[in-house]
């Protein structure tokens, strides 16, 4: 049984409350490591950071709206060898969504793991963030006004990143432990945890009327401008040249992939020698086609991968963010995805319980296809 | 329809099922259109949905894979989890502005050589209504 508690904040300052927070499920030993973003050495960023020692939390920033990995992807090497303590992963929704998509690829183990999930403000592109940091803005106190009414507005001349922009769960779901910022008063952050686990934390009691609400709102406004983008994606696509066109510069140079905390294979056909032709071929295809591009295979590596992993895709877009040509990999993804995920009813992050479509079947479904 | 256009089909045709049909429709001297290139794998399973794209962006104008009727794959589910595949991969094709009708799954058993036959004239005859593949000309791949 969960219940909602609060941790009051004293003096504005949001941050000294959390980090203090976080310092005392280390010292009460409720886990025994705690994977936290970290305000890096060279004070642009943060950097999620594997802590132990609680003195090391003075610089933890979990309010830092900037994401520059898909969190689950370290979760997935910090579980798979099956730790023997008790880690605790302070995540955003889409990297505990990535995280359960993991565990069922068998990439990642839940046994002594504590998910610690807090509601994202959204994020900002990582070079946009440092410089937003040298101008004075991104400020706590900036962030915490607009979580409290739900506004989240990224500061003036800036944009959150295309994959926050249309984020329709800002809400971690699945997480033991919930840090609460939506939809609720600026004294307070809500804590929600089960019962035995909130009493340990000396919590006070409260109320977030207006979080409900908040929430719903901008789920609405976000899936107005998710749909929005998923049209234009759909008028955009729909021959052969516009297919091309979409991933014309592609260089095939797989940060994708590597950004990607779904795309599970250790190792991506991709990135072996398969691709490396003879001489000979390429000009034999050029000669074919008349002109060939270079590099070649880009369209059937984009294509590949929307085959091989866009039924786990949670839209964390961390693939655009990747990307040194800003191919709007994002909406495609999500795009292509949210139909590809209706034909099974899935959706992925969802639950644990779901089994991913590419790893079972009915065989009652789809009986027309292969019949003549 | 252009009549002098003979497509060029890739079939990826399962080695227990789809595969004997085809060696089936040959000893019993079925004939049909010569446009196929046969690969035999050992479950219409194990065709990667990289196996199909890559034919068709190179300018094949069309997929065949083959496989064992549902209940009767050689290894249990192979055919069943290749139709979601397959299912997935039309769905993504279809999506992304490709033509999807130039994938085709077909069960075929290893005593359909007349099933085997007839499906290749079927997609022979549908291609060549649908004309080339225009990634054959499209710069740009």
């Amino acid at each position: 049984m969960k219940v909602e508690k609060f941790l009051e904040v004293k003096e504005g300052d949001t941050l000294a409350i959390l980090r203090n927070f976080l310092q005392r499920l280390l010292e009460k030993e409720i886990v025994e490591a705690l994977l936290v973003p970290l305000e890096a050495p060279s004070g642009d960023t943060v950097m999620p950071a594997l802590v132990k020692e609680p003195a090391r939390l003075e610089k933890a920033n979990p309010l830092a709206p900037v994401m520059p990995v898909n969190a689950a992807r370290l979760v997935s090497s910090l579980t798979i060898g099956k730790p023997k303590e008790k880690i605790g992963a302070l995540l955003r929704s889409c990297e505990i969504r990535a995280l359960i998509e993991l565990v069922k690829l068998q990439q990642a183990h839940l046994e002594n793991l504590m998910i610690i999930g807090i509601d994202c403000l959204g994020t900002y592109e990582v070079t946009d963030y440092a410089k937003l940091l040298s101008e004075g803005g991104a400020s706590t106190t900036e962030l915490m006004r607009g979580a409290k009414e739900g506004t989240l507005s990224p500061h003036e001349g800036y944009q959150f990143r295309s994959a926050c922009r249309i984020c329709e769960y800002p809400i971690p779901k699945n997480a033991a432990l919930t840090i609460g910022l939506l939809g609720v008063d600026g004294e307070k952050i809500l804590i929600k945890a089960p019962e035995e686990l909130a009493q340990r934390l000396e919590l006070t009691e409260g109320e977030a009327a207006s979080r409900e609400e908040v929430i719903k709102k901008l789920g609405e406004a976000r899936i107005e401008e998710r749909d929005r983008l998923f049209a234009q994606f759909r008028e955009r696509v729909v021959d052969m040249p516009s297919l091309l066109a979409q991933f014309s510069t592609c260089i095939r140079c797989h940060n994708c992939t590597v950004a990607c905390p779904i795309c599970y294979c250790k190792e991506c056909l991709f990135r072996t020698s398969t691709f490396e032709h003879e001489s000979d071929r390429y000009l034999k295809w050029a000669r074919r086609k008349g002109a060939i591009q270079m590099p070649t295979d880009t369209l059937l590596f984009q294509l590949t991968r929307l085959n091989h992993m866009v039924t786990s895709c949670v839209g964390c877009g961390m693939c655009e963010s990747a990307c040194p040509n800003d191919i709007p990999l994002t909406t495609i993804f999500r795009a292509v995805g949210q139909e590809v995920q209706a034909m099974f009813d899935y959706l992925p992050g969802r639950s644990l319980e779901d089994e991913l479509p590419l790893a079972t079947f009915k065989e009652d479904e789809l009986t027309e296809l292969g019949e003549r | 329809m252009n009549e002098d256009f003979e497509p060029k089909i890739v079939a990826f045709l399962c080695n227990w099922c789809a595969y004997m049909g085809a060696d089936l429709a040959g000893t019993s001297r079925i004939q049909y259109p010569p446009n196929l290139r046969i690969i035999r794998m050992m479950c219409s399973g194990a065709v990667d949905p990289v196996y199909v794209i890559k034919p068709l962006l190179d300018g094949a104008d069309g997929v065949l894979i083959g496989g064992c009727h549902p209940g009767d794959c050689h290894y249990q589910e192979g055919n069943y989890k290749a139709r979601r595949r397959v299912a997935i991969l039309k769905n993504i094709l279809h999506q992304m502005g490709f033509d999807e009708e130039r994938v085709w799954l077909r069960w075929i058993s290893a005593s359909e050589g007349q099933v085997f036959a007839e499906t290749v004239t079927e997609m022979v005859e549908a291609l060549k209504e649908k004309g080339p593949n225009p990634l054959k000309e499209l710069w740009g791949t």
